[in-house]
C-alpha cells in the first residue's frame, strides 16, 4: 500500500501542468529585474535620491546592463574553497527559491479553451508546509556556498543565517496557525477562499505583524539583514561569489521576498479577492495578485529604508524572547476561540 | 553667605523605560512607527538630487573658478605688465611669468614691459585667489568656471592666449539675493 504524503489535486491534463510551470517560471523571472530595479529606485525616494535613472528610460534597463556586467566577469573561486560545494551551493538556493514560487496561488479555478485551468503551479494539501520545507533546504545554499568559500567573513555570515533561520522559522510557524486554525484547511487556495467574509489580517492581527517581523528575518532583509552584514562581514555567505553565481543567489534572495510577500498576501490579504464585493472577472485575479505583492514588497523596502541592523543578540533574543511566546499566545487565544 | 543648595539646579532627567518591560515595548513600536514616517516624509518631498550634468547649482559671484586675463577694453592693451606679483603670491607655485620689454612698433600691454608668458599650471592650482589679490593692475581675476577635467596633464598648462581668450560661460551665475 502506498502512504499518500500529501494530496496534490491535478484535474488538469501534463501538458497543461508543464506550460502552467513554464509560464510561472518566465513571468516571475521576467519580474525579478523590475522588482530590484523598482526596490534600488523606491529606496533612492526614501533617501530623497532618484536612485538609477541613467540606463535606459527612467533608468529600466539598468538590471539588464547589470546581468550582461556580471554575465562576462572570470568565474575564479579562492584557493581555501571546496570547489564542488562551492559550485553547488548556489544551484541549491535558486532552485529552492523557484520550487517554492510554484504554490502561489495566482487565482481560482479558470475555464480556459474548454480547459479547467487552476492559476496556481500546484495545490497541495500541506500549503505552507511546503514553503517552510524549502525554506529548510534554502539554508543549506546559504551554509554550503558560506563555508565552502573557505573565507571567514563567509562563514560567519553563514553561521548567523543558519540560526537566524532556525530562530525565525518557529515564529512564522507558529503566526500562521492561527489563520490555519480558522480556516480549517492548510491548503492556500482554500485559506483564500475561507477569507471571503473578511481578509484574516483584521481578525488575526497579531499573527500578521509576528508573521511580518518573521519574514523580514527570514528572507534575511534589513532590519534583520545580518547575514549579508556588509558593514561588518563585507558580504556574508557571498563575499567569495561573483558572476553568475552571485546572480544566483541574489535571484534566489528576491524570489524568496516574492514567495514570503505571496504568502503575506494568500495568508493575511485575501489572495485575488478584493473588497467591498468587487468581483472581476477571473482573468483579472493574477493582476490583483500581484499588485498586492508589489504592495507587501514595498512595504519590505520601506522598512529596510528606515530601520538599522539590529545587533547579533539583540535578533536571537527578539526571536525567541518576545516574537516567539508572542506567537505561541496568538495561537493559544486564537484556538481558544475557534473551539469555543 | 548662605551654603549652596545642591537641590536647588537638580533637573528632571527623562529616561527611557527600562529594557524588556511593556513600556520599552510600547516606546520602540512608537519609534518604530516614527521613523516609518520620517522616510515617508523623504518620498513625498521628492529627491533633492541635482542632475549634475544636466542641471548645475549656479555659482555666487565671488566664486573662485578658472583665472581670466583681461584686456583695456577701449585701447584692447593687455592689463598684464609682467610684475610676477602674482607668482610670488602664488602659495602652490603654478604660475610662470616671463616679461619682456614694450617697444613702440610692439605694444602689446599699457606698462613698461609685457608679459611674453604666461602659463597657469590648473592641475597645481588650488584656487585660493591670492594671484587675484596680489595683482596690481586687476589683470587676472578668477572666472566661474570649474569644469576644467582633461585627458592629459599638460593639457591642463593654460596658456596666456587661453587665459585671455573669452572664457565659455558654463557654468550659471546665482542672481542677487539667491
Amino acid at each position: 500500500m502506498m502512504i499518500t504524503l500529501a494530496d496534490v489535486n491535478y484535474f488538469e491534463p501534463w501538458w497543461v501542468q508543464i506550460i502552467k510551470a513554464l509560464v510561472i517560471f518566465a513571468v516571475i523571472f521576467a519580474i525579478l529585474p523590475i522588482l530590484i530595479v523598482y526596490e534600488r529606485k523606491l529606496l533612492g525616494r526614501f533617501q530623497a535620491r532618484y536612485g538609477p535613472n541613467r540606463v535606459g528610460p527612467f533608468g529600466v534597463l539598468q538590471p539588464l546592463a547589470e546581468i550582461v556586467k556580471f554575465a562576462m566577469k572570470e568565474p575564479f573561486r579562492p584557493t581555501t574553497s571546496v570547489g564542488y560545494l562551492f559550485r553547488i551551493a548556489p544551484m541549491i538556493a535558486i532552485i529552492t527559491a523557484v520550487a517554492a514560487l510554484a504554490i502561489i496561488p495566482w487565482g481560482d479555478v479558470q475555464h480556459i479553451f474548454g480547459q479547467q485551468v487552476g492559476l496556481y503551479g500546484i495545490d497541495v494539501s500541506i500549503g505552507p508546509l511546503y514553503v517552510f520545507a524549502l525554506a529548510g533546504i534554502s539554508f543549506y545554499g546559504i551554509m554550503l556556498g558560506g563555508w565552502s568559500s573557505g573565507s571567514k567573513y563567509s562563514f560567519l555570515g553563514s553561521m548567523r543565517g543558519a540560526a537566524q533561520l532556525i530562530s525565525y522559522e518557529v515564529s512564522q510557524g507558529l503566526s500562521i496557525l492561527g489563520v490555519i486554525i480558522t480556516a480549517q484547511t492548510l491548503s492556500l487556495t482554500g485559506i483564500v477562499h475561507a477569507q471571503e467574509g473578511m481578509w484574516f489580517f483584521i481578525p488575526q492581527f497579531a499573527g500578521f505583524l509576528i508573521f511580518l517581523t518573521a519574514s523580514f528575518a527570514e528572507t534575511n532583509r534589513a532590519p534583520f539583514d545580518l547575514i549579508e552584514a556588509d558593514t561588518e562581514l563585507v558580504g556574508g555567505y557571498f563575499t567569495e561569489y561573483g558572476g553568475t553565481p552571485f546572480v544566483a543567489y541574489l535571484f534566489a534572495e528576491y524570489a524568496n521576498m516574492i514567495v514570503v510577500s505571496a504568502m503575506a498576501v494568500t495568508i493575511f490579504f485575501g489572495g485575488w479577492l478584493l473588497p467591498f464585493g468587487i468581483d472581476p472577472p477571473g482573468w483579472v485575479d493574477p493582476f490583483v495578485v500581484l499588485a498586492k505583492i508589489v504592495l507587501v514588497f514595498s512595504f519590505f523596502i520601506w522598512i529596510r529604508a528606515t530601520l538599522p541592523r539590529l545587533r547579533y543578540d539583540q535578533l536571537m533574543s527578539f526571536g525567541w524572547k518576545i516574537l516567539l511566546p508572542l506567537a505561541t499566545l496568538n495561537l493559544v487565544v486564537t484556538a481558544i476561540i475557534v473551539a469555543s | 553667605m548662605t551654603p549652596y543648595d545642591v537641590s536647588d539646579d537638580v533637573i528632571e532627567v527623562m529616561r527611557s523605560p527600562a529594557r524588556g518591560s511593556a513600556a520599552g515595548a510600547y516606546r520602540t513600536f512608537g519609534e518604530t512607527l516614527r521613523g516609518l514616517k520620517t522616510t515617508l516624509a523623504r518620498v513625498v518631498e521628492g529627491p533633492v538630487t541635482i542632475q549634475y550634468p544636466e542641471e548645475k547649482t549656479p555659482v555666487y559671484p565671488r566664486f573662485r573658478g578658472r583665472h581670466k586675463l583681461h584686456r583695456f577694453e577701449d585701447t584692447g592693451l593687455e592689463k598684464c605688465v609682467g610684475c610676477s606679483l602674482c607668482a610670488a603670491a602664488c602659495p602652490a607655485d603654478c604660475i610662470r611669468v616671463v616679461a619682456a620689454e614694450n617697444t613702440p612698433e610692439n605694444r602689446i600691454s599699457a606698462g613698461e614691459r609685457y608679459a611674453a608668458v604666461y602659463e597657469i599650471n590648473l592641475s597645481r592650482c588650488i584656487f585660493c585667489g591670492y594671484c587675484e589679490v596680489a595683482c596690481p593692475f586687476d589683470a587676472i581675476t578668477m572666472g566661474h568656471d570649474y569644469e576644467m577635467s582633461d585627458y592629459t596633464r599638460s593639457d591642463l598648462i593654460f596658456t596666456k592666449e587661453m587665459l585671455l581668450a573669452e572664457a565659455i560661460e558654463r557654468t550659471p551665475l546665482r542672481r542677487e539675493g539667491e
